[in-house]
Parts: structure tokens; C-alpha cells; sequence
């Protein structure tokens, strides 16, 4: 599928799309002007989608500094009067979250959509945090597609029921819904809001000043809570009326209950029809406010009801209010009761495992008995974490940390390797061993600062480049006032490369490709009044070697920026790739334990290099004692 | 209960072109009027690790595979075949890529089992196992790049492939920069006959 057809795609067109896509389609239907976001998978794929189309499509996109910057485009904007999209994985939605709950107040005048992608199972995150329990923080109506094509109709719907009530609405996606490839079928377009602007790519709004409900000061606050109690409760008494909450029947007249939502709705369907059980399935798309009139009709009259939700018991509670509300004496299963369980992303597997707990049929499903043989070659499998790429940079600033501290006679166990989000987390790994505490986005700085106060070790931090402008730089600033004493690397690849290399604000270009001021590092650090700030090329083992000692002995906050691209960055200058020099090599292995490059192996007791893999870094020819990497 | 789906779990390590495979399978499937639905995973588990996709073909809403119902295992790497084998039953065809990608090793930590025990442990206890030279046929069609339309290739000439191999190349055509169709397609047929 090419990127220009989810603008130009016309009413009735059918295309596989990835539910990120199908996203962005339903921006374009709604006739958004403006999108922000900060990327994070799993919600990574709109942005960079967005990116190719914003121009085409008549939107404003950027990729901002961080989540919270992203909330605030999109409320502003949406008080303007133009329909605005802003989207995040879920935990950016804490760091969103301060000016997020007083959108709920504050209101809007166009719709505004924030999407939330949570990541049951965690594939790339810090948390399994579940963004439900947000909107009962902020009293915010949420609907729960559970495919590419409802999320592209919910995002149409959303802006709809966000201008209905002016506030905003959440879209709660899962990866297994963000990352879902499936049919997709287009709708129209609707036109945009605003005024067209002569010279100007999108639709310009108007902001009509009125403090009262704008300006959250204690004496209008209560006035602008009262109001969105009362919006919300008026909603909620009509929820039963909108076609928009589906009992979707197994079998006629099924005395069996589900009440299910998002992906975990699929398997609930799946397992239901496949096992042929006496089941009706109340799916909830808009799943707060709780639609308790829909639920009590629904169960009313059946002898149990299962509840399938992932990640927490938040509609298994609201299931059990409405039981215990209506005098109801019906057997709820959820997690609360261990029929499934509490953590992680569900499938059919595990949603048949709850219902046979409960309805004690057999399982058609069998277990393989395998041969001696294979089970030996089960147990020989490898491991086969995520690494640092080959020709990383990474590898080689922790490389170059630890000679430093060797070379220093200070012990690495006795220092405190402060990490945070991005690929270098991966330093978390043997033989780097580089990454020992870690909280949340541009944490690594604020947790140096802590464990030079609480501690007398050592303490180095490491963040990336788009990291420590997301929430690193007001960290380094309280460091350097507070008088702490650390050392801050900036691991600077000139990208945002774990979600799949997006710009950020330290580069010449924006997020619509066009050129754009290029912020200094260097200039931040130097006005932060670090005490001391270098730019090293981490690819020379000997400068960053010597540049770690130096700041080990400094007193302060140190900063060193390392700089050198990442290998993924389309356009970059691959160098002509290593062999081993079999007459020097004495089999050492010193690179493969100390190194652990990808394109490095041992094979039949010989040290070899994937020359397909290889990019040249040459870190192997500078640790090696026997000169036997060369140059090809 | 559905008839006529089929299911494939793909898998291998990132960056071999898993997601575009997978990708033209589904759009080829959406093509002939099937319903399908596909899972992928982004992100932290693609920097070398092992990744999979999982393309249900049939009236399912849920994209991911249950315990030994896959219809078929295409792996990129022969390791991870086995990796993939929970999916598996008797009569899944396995069908693999036998070069092997060996990860980095740390003070011999990491065992990795030969190639040719992998297959001959996989012929005692699976009916269809399908080892490819994938790497060879790919660097005779031009590049190492198009091994993924090798493995696409064999996939396709498996006995009761459920998509027409004219809408594959079609779903090919739609997905992959013109400039390389040639080796793809020659890549696709090596792969194609490696198994037919």
C-alpha cells in the first residue's frame, strides 16, 4: 500500500492496513488540521505515516519534544475551533497527563482525539500500565476499537462525540490492535474546519477569548468541574440509546455471558464460536462512562458472566457494582476470581483456560510429544535477545566507559549506571552490564542527581539524544544549581532510533520533512553551567577513554556528548567492513566477550566477521591486542 | 466453526523482511475476497531478537495463532523454526531457511545446534518439513535482500497453499520498490521450485 492512497483512497476502497494506518485514515475522514505527537511504540507508525502525508492531506504535523508539548498543540488548537489528533503510547500519557486532565475542563470547540496505544505484554515499554483507568481520572468518554477498520470508524466517531460534548475523547488501542494488519474499508472525507489561508498548507482557527472557562483558577475551576460532571452524567444516562455498545450473539438465547472490549474481544469471539459455547457477547466500544444501564439489561436474566479485559478488573468492577447495585445474584469471572489472570496480554489460549476453569468442557486441543533428538535441539536453542546493532555507537561509549573506569582503578561494580528509554537501554545487557537504574523518559538525569545525593558511588547516566529533549535538560539544569556530582552522557546518534527514526528537535529537519533550526546539545549543557561539557566521537575508543577519565576526576555535574549517527539512519556512510587476519589472531576472544557485536562469532573455533553485517566501526581493530582486524 | 482457514506463522530474526512477507500474503488473501487479519510486532524486539508475524486467512477476529493450529511455520532462520514449534502440529509444513544466523556470543554462553540435526529431528516428529537453501537461491538472484522472496516463493508451492500464486506476484508488485522486481520475482520462482 502507498501512503499517498489513505489520502486520495475514495469511499468504498478496501486496503490491508496496519491499525496505526487505518489511523491515520481516520484522521483524514474526520478533516483534522492539526497532529502532534512524541513517538512510542506502539502508536510510532502514525507519526511516521503522518509524516509522509501531512502536506498532501492539509495537516499540520510535528513531532514534539515530548507528550506533554504534544496534548497542549492539539488542546490549543482544538479551542481554536480546528479538529486536532494527538497520540502516544500509553505511559507518554503521564508525561501529557498534567495538562491532559484539565483538557477535560477546559473543554474544546473543534473535536479533539487523543489516541493511546497500551502494551500489554510490554514488547518495548517500562510499564503495563492500562490508560481506562485515565479516563475515570479525567472523566473522559474512551472507546476501545479492536481492529484497523473500528479504529479508523472510531477516530471518524470520536471527533463526532468530542464536538458533542466539547471535551476530548480517548481512543485506547492495544499493540495487538495498533500492530493488527487487517481490511480496512474507506469512508468519505469530510471537509476540514477553519479558514484556508492563501500560501498556507492547512486550515487556520480563531481563539475567542473567554477566561471563565479557559483560565483554571480556583474560582472557575468549580464551576468548570461541576459543568463536566454534569456532561458526563447526561451522557452516561444516554449511552443506552446509541447504537454504539453491541450484544453480538453465539447461540440463541445463551445463558452465558461475556462482556468484552478491545482485543481481548477477539479472542473472547474467537473461542466462543470455535468451541460452539452457549455464550452471548456484550462488546463494549465505548467503555466510560460506564454504560451500567446496557450491562444490567444485558445480565439480568443470565445464570453467569465472564469478563475478558486486558490489563486490570476495571469493567469486571463496574460488572460487580452493577450485581451488587441491582441485587443481582449472578456469578461474575474475571481476574478478581483468577479465572484469568491479572497481568499481561490474553489469547484464545488463555481465554479457553478461563472458560474451562468455569465450564469444565474438554479441550479438543493436544500437547506434542516430541523425540529425544529434538528436545535436545529445543535445548540447545540460543538465546536471541535484542542487541545493539552492529557498528552501534553505543557499544562503543560503554566499551570506552569501562576501560575508562579500568584504567582509573575504580571498580564498575561500585558505580551507578543510570539508564533510560531508548536503544542504549540495551546496555542492560552482558557484557556492558550498563544500565542499573531506570524509571521513565529522561529519568536517567534525575535519578543521577538522586544517587549523587543518597550515595558516595559513582554515578554515570546515559541518554539518547530525543530523550534528553523530551525530559532531560530541566534534570541537568536542577543538577548543576544543586550542586551534584555525575557524569551526564548524551548519546547522541542523530536520531530518534528505537521507534524507528523519527527527527527531533537536534536535527536540521521537522517532522514534515522540512529544513528546521538544528538545537545545540553542546549550547544546552554549556548554559546549563555544567562544569564540565565535551563532544567526543565515541568511534575513537582513545578520545572517549580519555575524556571519561578526565571527567571521573571532575568536581560537578560532567557532561560528554556522545556523537556519532545511527547505522539505520537511511543515507549513512557505511565503512568498508573488518576481516580477521587469521595469522594474527590468537583466539583471545577478548572481542567476542567484551564486544558482543552481532557481526562478530565464533564458528568452528575461529573468530569471524559477517562482512554483510559488518559497518565498518572498527572498535574491534582498537581493542584488539593483536592487531588482527583488518580492513577489507 | 470456520472451514477453510489456514494460518501461518512466520518468524525468523529482524531485519530479514518478515513484515513485507507477511504483508503480501494478507493483501493477496484481502484480494481474493478472504477475510484476513495479520499481527506484527514493532520496536525494542526488532534490534536483532527474534521476531515473528501471525497471518490468520478465515472468518477470525483474533490475529494470533492458537497452540498447534498453525497451518504453516515460515521461518527465516532455522533456529527459530524451532523456537516456532508450540504452534505446530504433526501435519504443519515447516518450512525453513537453513542458513543459520548465529548470535553474539559472550564466553561461550550461547550454544547453537547444527543445522543438519535441526532437520533430521524435525523429519522424526513432523510429516511436511521443507528445508530451503534460502541464502543461496537469494545471492543467485542478485542480492541477500531478496531472501524473503524466496521463502515467499516456497511458501506459495506448498501442497493446498490456499492463495493463487498469480496474486502473490500481484500483492509483490504492490509492495516492493519496482526497481528490484526482476530479482524478486527471480528470487520468488528459485524459492518456488526449490520446493514444487
Amino acid at each position: 500500500m502507498a501512503y499517498n492512497q489513505l489520502v486520495n483512497g475514495k469511499k468504498g476502497e478496501k486496503h490491508f492496513l496496519l491499525g496505526n494506518e487505518a489511523a491515520v485514515r481516520g484522521a483524514i475522514e474526520a478533516g483534522i488540521s492539526v497532529a502532534a505527537t512524541y513517538p512510542g511504540t506502539p502508536s510510532s507508525e502514525i507519526g511516521n505515516t503522518l509524516s509522509f502525508i501531512a502536506k498532501d492531506a492539509g495537516v499540520y504535523f510535528e513531532f514534539s519534544t515530548n507528550e506533554k508539548v504534544a496534548m497542549e498543540i492539539a488542546a490549543t488548537s482544538a479551542v481554536s475551533g480546528l479538529r486536532s489528533f494527538t497520540f502516544m503510547k500509553h505511559v507518554g500519557l503521564n508525561v501529557a497527563s498534567d495538562s491532559f486532565v484539565t483538557t477535560a475542563y477546559s473543554g474544546v470547540k473543534g473535536g479533539m482525539v487523543i489516541l493511546v496505544a497500551d502494551d500489554p505484554s510490554v514488547f518495548s515499554s517500562q510499564n503495563e500500565q492500562d490508560t481506562r483507568n485515565y479516563a475515570r481520572l479525567a472523566n473522559m468518554p474512551i472507546l476501545e476499537p479492536s481492529n484497523p477498520q473500528e479504529v479508523k470508524d472510531m477516530m471518524v466517531y470520536g471527533f463526532e462525540l468530542s464536538e458533542e460534548l466539547e471535551i476530548p475523547v480517548i481512543i485506547r488501542t492495544t499493540t495487538r490492535v495498533s500492530h493488527m494488519r487487517g481490511i480496512v474499508e474507506f469512508g468519505d472525507i469530510k471537509s476540514q474546519k477553519g479558514k484556508t489561508v492563501e500560501g498556507k498548507h492547512y486550515n487556520r482557527g480563531y481563539f475567542n477569548k473567554d477566561p471563565k472557562s479557559y483560565i483554571p483558577v480556583p474560582v472557575n475551576v468549580i464551576v468548570m468541574h461541576k459543568i463536566l460532571s454534569e456532561k458526563i452524567e447526561k451522557f452516561q444516562n444516554n449511552i443506552s440509546s446509541l447504537n454504539i455498545n453491541e450484544v453480538v450473539e453465539i447461540k440463541d438465547n445463551a445463558k452465558i455471558g461475556v462482556i468484552s472490549s478491545s482485543s481481548a474481544y477477539n479472542y473472547a469471539y474467537d473461542v466462543a464460536s470455535l468451541d460452539n459455547l452457549d455464550m452471548k457477547i456484550l462488546k463494549l466500544t465505548l467503555s466510560y462512562p460506564t454504560p451500567y444501564d446496557l450491562i444490567y439489561e444485558f445480565i439480568k436474566d443470565l445464570d453467569r458472566v465472564f469478563v475478558i479485559e486486558e490489563v486490570d478488573p476495571i469493567c469486571e468492577r463496574d460488572v460487580l457494582l452493577t450485581v451488587g447495585m441491582n441485587g443481582l445474584n449472578i456469578p461474575v469471572h474475571g481476574k478478581l476470581d483468577k479465572t484469568f489472570p491479572m497481568v499481561e496480554e490474553f489469547n484464545c489460549d488463555i481465554v479457553r483456560e478461563g472458560f474451562i476453569k468455569i465450564l469444565n468442557y474438554t479441550d479438543e486441543n493436544f500437547s506434542l510429544s516430541h523425540t529425544q533428538s529434538l528436545e535436545k535441539v529445543i535445548g540447545d536453542l540460543p538465546t536471541r535477545a535484542a542487541t545493539l546493532c552492529a557498528g552501534c555507537s553505543h557499544r562503543a561509549t560503554y566499551y570506552g566507559v569501562k576501560q575508562a573506569l579500568k584504567e582509573s582503578n575504580i571498580s564498575e561494580d561500585e558505580v551507578i549506571f543510570a539508564s533510560d528509554i531508548g536503544c542504549y537501554t540495551l546496555g542492560i545487557n552482558p557484557p556492558y552490564n550498563a544500565a542499573d537504574y531506570l524509571l521513565s523518559m529522561g529519568s536517567s538525569i534525575g535519578d543521577g542527581c538522586g544517587f549523587a545525593v543518597a550515595t558516595d558511588q559513582k554515578v554515570i547516566s546515559f541518554i539518547g539524544d530525543s530523550t534528553f529533549f523530551h525530559s532531560g535538560i530541566s534534570p541537568l539544569i536542577n543538577g548543576v544549581h544543586n550542586k551534584q556530582n555525575f557524569i551526564v552522557t548524551i548519546l547522541d546518534n542523530r536520531i530518534t532510533a528505537m521507534t524507528g527514526g523519527q527527527p527531533n528537535p537536534g536535527m536540521p529537519v521537522d517532522g514534515m520533512g522540512d529544513e528546521s533550526p538544528e538545537i545545540s546539545i553542546r549550547e544546552l549543557a554549556l548554559a546549563s553551567g555544567a562544569s564540565f561539557v565535551r563532544v567526543i566521537n565515541p568511534l575513537n575508543l582513545k578520545q572517549t577513554v580519555d575524556t571519561y577519565k578526565k571527567a571521573l576526576e571532575n568536581e560537578g555535574v560532567s557532561v560528554i556528548i556522545a556523537k556519532s549517527p545511527c547505522t539505520l539512519i537511511k543515507g549513512f556512510n557505511k565503512k568498508p567492513p573488518i576481516k580477521v587476519n587469521y595469522d594474527k589472531c590468537k583466539n583471545c576472544d577478548s572481542c567476542i566477550n567484551n564486544l558482543a557485536c552481532p557481526a562478530i562469532s565464533k564458528i568452528k573455533g575461529k573468530v569471524v566477521v559477517d562482512t554483510s553485517m559488518c559497518n565498518g566501526c572498527s572498535i574491534c581493530s582498537q581493542i584488539c591486542d593483536y592487531n588482527a582486524f583488518e580492513t577489507i | 466453526m470456520v472451514k477453510d482457514n489456514y494460518s501461518i506463522y512466520i518468524c525468523g530474526v529482524g531485519g530479514q523482511g518478515i513484515i513485507k512477507t507477511s504483508t503480501i500474503i494478507g493483501e493477496a488473501a484481502m484480494n481474493e475476497g478472504l477475510n484476513v487479519v495479520m499481527s506484527e510486532i514493532h520496536g525494542m524486539s526488532q534490534r536483532g531478537g527474534s521476531v515473528s508475524t501471525e497471518i490468520k486467512i478465515g472468518e477470525y477476529k483474533s490475529s494470533i495463532i492458537e497452540k498447534n493450529t498453525a497451518s504453516m511455520i515460515l521461518a527465516f532462520e532455522p533456529s527459530e523454526v524451532v523456537r516456532g514449534l508450540s504452534k505446530a502440529n504433526k501435519d504443519t509444513y515447516l518450512v525453513f531457511n537453513t542458513h543459520p544466523i548465529v548470535p553474539a556470543q559472550i564466553a561461550g554462553t550461547n550454544s547453537y545446534p547444527s543445522v543438519d540435526s535441526i532437520i533430521s529431528s524435525l523429519k522424526e516428529n513432523y510429516n511436511n518439513v521443507y528445508p530451503v537453501s534460502g541464502n543461496h537461491y537469494a545471492e543467485e538472484s542478485g542480492s541477500i535482500l531478496s531472501l524473503n522472496m524466496v521463502l515467499l516463493g516456497s511458501a506459495v508451492a506448498v501442497f493446498n497453499f490456499p492463495l493463487d500464486k498469480e496474486n502473490i506476484i500481484k500483492a509483490m508488485k504492490n509492495n516492493l520498490n519496482e526497481k528490484f522486481h526482476k530479482m524478486n520475482l527471480k528470487a520468488f520462482e528459485y524459492g518456488y521450485n526449490a520446493i514444487k
